[in-house]
């Protein structure tokens, strides 16, 4: 599958680590081929040429992918391999090993256990204990240790077994990680990636039902990318390994075996780009992780119901990737946020502000967030079905901002 | 070339030089000259044996660890003055007491070793190869600090000469110090790392939980414990059930030295290193002690008394014995020694003068080293055509 790049424009004004003037990207036709297809990079200029970037974007489907456990593929006939989404995590971390000595594992049982969600399965026995390390139950040292071999040049790559446990790390995440670049008058850099699980599961608890991604994105420094499908996990993983800055790539504990077809060649993606799940015309509705699933089965309803709603998975959570966002909205003048974080201070939030900073003049309605509530996820299944966003109220807040 | 160290001359010139480089004074003398001098009290060791207590040493090495003292001495206490002058801002920890835990450490060990320690550390920075010019710009927050002003004084770093900060959360550095132990061993270095913290951080869970991760892993972390005995104003006594730092390792060795004798810390620097190389972690306890408070804005002397203070600064000081050392061993006069200290004194009035001058940094820099060379990675499709991303 081929991904095509092209320059983006981070469209905000008081973006960090480059002027801020307001300026049109470099624009870059890439062209790639795939099955004698040739695609090109549309322009800023809407046109009937296919916006790219999902894997298929060459067959508008008129019904959108339906469930969680399906993949956003729609040919079986292409050439590749088929894998989880926890495998294909695997292969972009054991590509990455080989590729560069530098790149080492450490978590809790990443090693001779496999990972507890079989992320690191066999890559013990292939690396070796160095390379591959079991650490102890001591989230505080052993990501204070990634950073301090980050520091010296290697390219730790530190798993929370779930990111909820991440919180004791929290100072050295945050002081350490984020901010030695820049205490440092850019002596160091810090080429560590943190990855786990979040999210909301299946009964999991509350303490093991968090989302992590709305305590981190204020630290300035780090940059945070969410996987969805099996596909962009393996290249986020990959470009976070090869980044030369802290990287936290979220995962989700429901998305570990979603099925994909990936291309047997080598791909990387761009950590800063959002994904075009399916254009459309009525509204923009922006999503990461798990709720892209629930936002793809809305949209399926929506469409029967002849709305055409464009979905984006904004990928990277920070810095967000305002240059295609601010194109759909463009297009379609109405957007709705579906997250998994809390109402209060949420990547959705977060989001809102950006958007009316930037695009206030190209809106026609108010944008909607649709958060999960402001409570501990409970135990209860039924509780807890109510404490995310369903497709549901997906779709009556669609009904609702396109009138 | 032995030439006799007995003969007394006249008045030399001494030259203004830069930072422990060598000087001149006006008696030549033998710098292979060697010497063995016992430490002040035997090390006490805690599952290892100790080193011995006679220390290998120079004649012209007592003279540079006499001149780097009085160098890092009379920079803190100017450092006081500035911070009085309102030309240091914020927090400004200062180290005089202590010098003799940074010279010795130095000593024994290179600058492919890596040193990290806690707020303390101006002294460690200079020790590392920093200069003076770079420590009183970034105190005042002007471009050319080592951190470009954007630091400060808990920030330090030298990256070059192995010195890994400057921290300002107590105790953070340790696992950051292990980190950096591991690297080092993962590209078999055969170096070690030095994480120093203080009788405050000892405390500090993320420490023991290192130390564990350490000694599984068979790192070459040595584990410096700075203890001046009061954490800010709580005394060792009140805050931790067995000051004995040293021993806290349980399983991980441990030795305590004399922090005000230099040459003690040389020695056990150099051991810890030889055993680190072999044998793991191992955890120094250092006995020193500060003068000023904990910062500028702690008079130091709400929580001892002053008697105390100015006991330990008649008795112990480091600079003062390694004065008698000279003085006994007939390596320099007094007059020699009062020298150095002026020329000392005016080198460190040069660099506050230039420091003062020195432009602030630029508005555009507040936006720099945020991230590393912009953002993100190469990205590329599957059909190979590698394509980087740029973002304005």
């Amino acid at each position: 599958m081929a991904t095509l790049c092209q320059g983006l424009g981070v469209v905000i004004p008081l973006s960090s680590s480059n002027s801020s003037n307001f300026r049109l990207p470099s624009r870059r036709s890439i062209s790639a081929w795939k099955d004698g297809i040739f695609v090109v990079r549309s322009d800023a200029r809407v046109s009937q040429v296919l916006k790219t970037g999902g894997p298929n974007h060459e067959l508008l489907i008129p019904n959108a992918v339906a469930t969680k456990g399906g993949s956003s593929v729609a040919s079986t006939s292409k050439p590749g391999h088929e894998l989880l989404l926890f495998e294909a995590l695997r292969e972009g971390l054991e590509e990455e090993m080989e590729r560069d000595p530098c790149v080492c594992v450490m978590g809790e049982d990443v090693g001779h256990y496999g990972g507890s969600y079989k992320v690191t399965k066999g890559l013990a026995t292939k690396f070796g204990d160095l390379r591959v390390l079991d650490t102890p139950i001591a989230e505080n040292s052993f990501t204070g240790m990634g950073i301090g071999a980050a520091m010296t040049g290697l390219r730790p790559v530190v798993e929370g077994m779930n990111m909820g446990f991440l919180l004791l790390a929290f100072n050295q995440i945050s002081n350490n990680c984020g901010m030695l670049h820049y205490t440092s008058g850019g002596q160091f850099k810090i080429p560590i990636v943190i990855r786990g699980p979040g999210g909301v599961g299946r009964q999991l608890g509350a303490e093991h039902s968090q989302r992590l991604e709305s305590y981190f994105q204020s630290i300035p420094g780090i940059q945070m990318v969410a996987c969805s499908t099996p596909y962009n996990a393996k290249g986020l993983m990959k470009a976070a390994i090869r980044s030369e800055n802290p990287v936290i790539l979220f995962e989700h504990v429901l998305l570990y075996n979603l099925k994909e077809r990936i291309p047997d060649e080598e791909y990387v993606l761009s950590l800063e780009e959002a994904e075009m799940v399916r254009p459309g015309e009525h509204v923009t509705i922006l999503t990461y992780s798990r709720m892209r699933y629930h936002v793809m089965q809305a949209a399926k309803t929506l469409v029967n119901k002849g709305y055409d709603p464009e979905v984006i998975d904004i990928r990277s959570l920070k810095p967000f990737d305002l240059y295609t966002i601010g194109n759909s909205v463009k297009k379609t003048h109405r957007v709705l946020i579906v997250e998994e974080c809390m109402r209060t201070g949420g990547i959705g939030a977060s989001l809102t502000a950006a958007i009316t900073e930037n695009f206030h003049d190209y809106l026609d309605a108010p944008i909607v967030c649709l958060s999960s509530q402001d409570v501990p996820t409970p135990y209860a299944g039924t509780l807890e079905e109510w404490t995310v966003v369903q497709p549901a109220q997906i779709v009556t807040a669609v009904e609702q901002l396109c009138q | 070339m032995a030439l006799s160290r007995a003969s007394h001359r006249g008045v030399g010139s001494a030259l203004a030089k830069p930072f422990s480089a060598a000087f001149t004074l006006s008696r030549p003398i033998s710098s292979d000259a060697p010497l063995t001098v016992e430490t002040s009290v035997p090390f006490t060791a805690h599952n290892c044996e100790a080193p011995p207590r006679a220390v290998a040493t120079s004649s012209s090495e007592l003279l540079t660890f006499f001149r780097d003292m009085a160098l890092m001495r009379r920079m803190e206490i100017s450092a006081d003055s500035l911070y009085k002058a309102k030309l240091i801002r914020g927090f400004c920890h200062l180290y005089d007491g202590q010098e003799a835990v940074a010279i010795g450490m130095e000593a024994g060990i290179t600058k492919r070793d890596c040193i990290i320690t806690a707020y303390r550390d101006h002294c460690t920075f200079l020790g590392r190869g920093g200069t003076l010019l770079e420590v009183f710009a970034e105190l005042m927050g002007r471009r050319e600090g080592c951190s470009r002003g954007k630091g400060g004084s808990m920030h330090f770093y030298k990256k070059e000469s192995g010195f890994f900060g400057g921290h300002g959360i107590v105790g953070a550095q340790v696992p950051l110090g292990c980190g950096l132990a591991f690297a080092q061993k993962y590209s078999k270095d055969e170096t070690v790392t030095f994480a120093l913290y203080g009788d405050g951080a000892a405390n500090q869970g993320q420490l023991f939980e290192a130390l564990n991760i350490a000694a599984l892993w068979d790192l070459p972390a040595i584990l410096v414990c700075e203890n001046n005995h009061y954490g800010m104003g709580t005394a060792e006594w009140r805050a931790a059930k067995s000051p004995a730092y040293y021993k806290r390792g349980d399983y991980v060795p441990g030795l305590k030295v004399d922090g005000m004798d230099v040459l003690a810390v040389k020695q056990a620097c150099k051991f810890a290193k030889e055993h680190a190389l072999k044998n793991g972690p191992l955890i120094l306890e250092m006995d020193t002690y500060r003068y000023h408070g904990h910062s500028m804005s702690d008079p130091g002397s709400t929580y001892r008394t002053r008697d105390e203070i100015s006991g330990v600064r008649q008795e112990r000081d480091p600079i003062e014995r390694v004065r008698k050392l000279l003085l006994s061993h007939d390596i320099a006069s007094e007059k020699e020694l009062k020298d150095i200290e002026k020329e000392v004194r005016k080198e460190v009035d040069e660099a506050i003068a230039k420091a003062k001058e020195s432009p602030m940094p630029d508005a555009s820099e507040l936006f720099t080293n945020v991230y590393a060379k912009g953002y993100g990675t190469e990205s590329f499709g599957a059909d190979r055509k590698e394509v980087r991303v740029t973002l304005p």
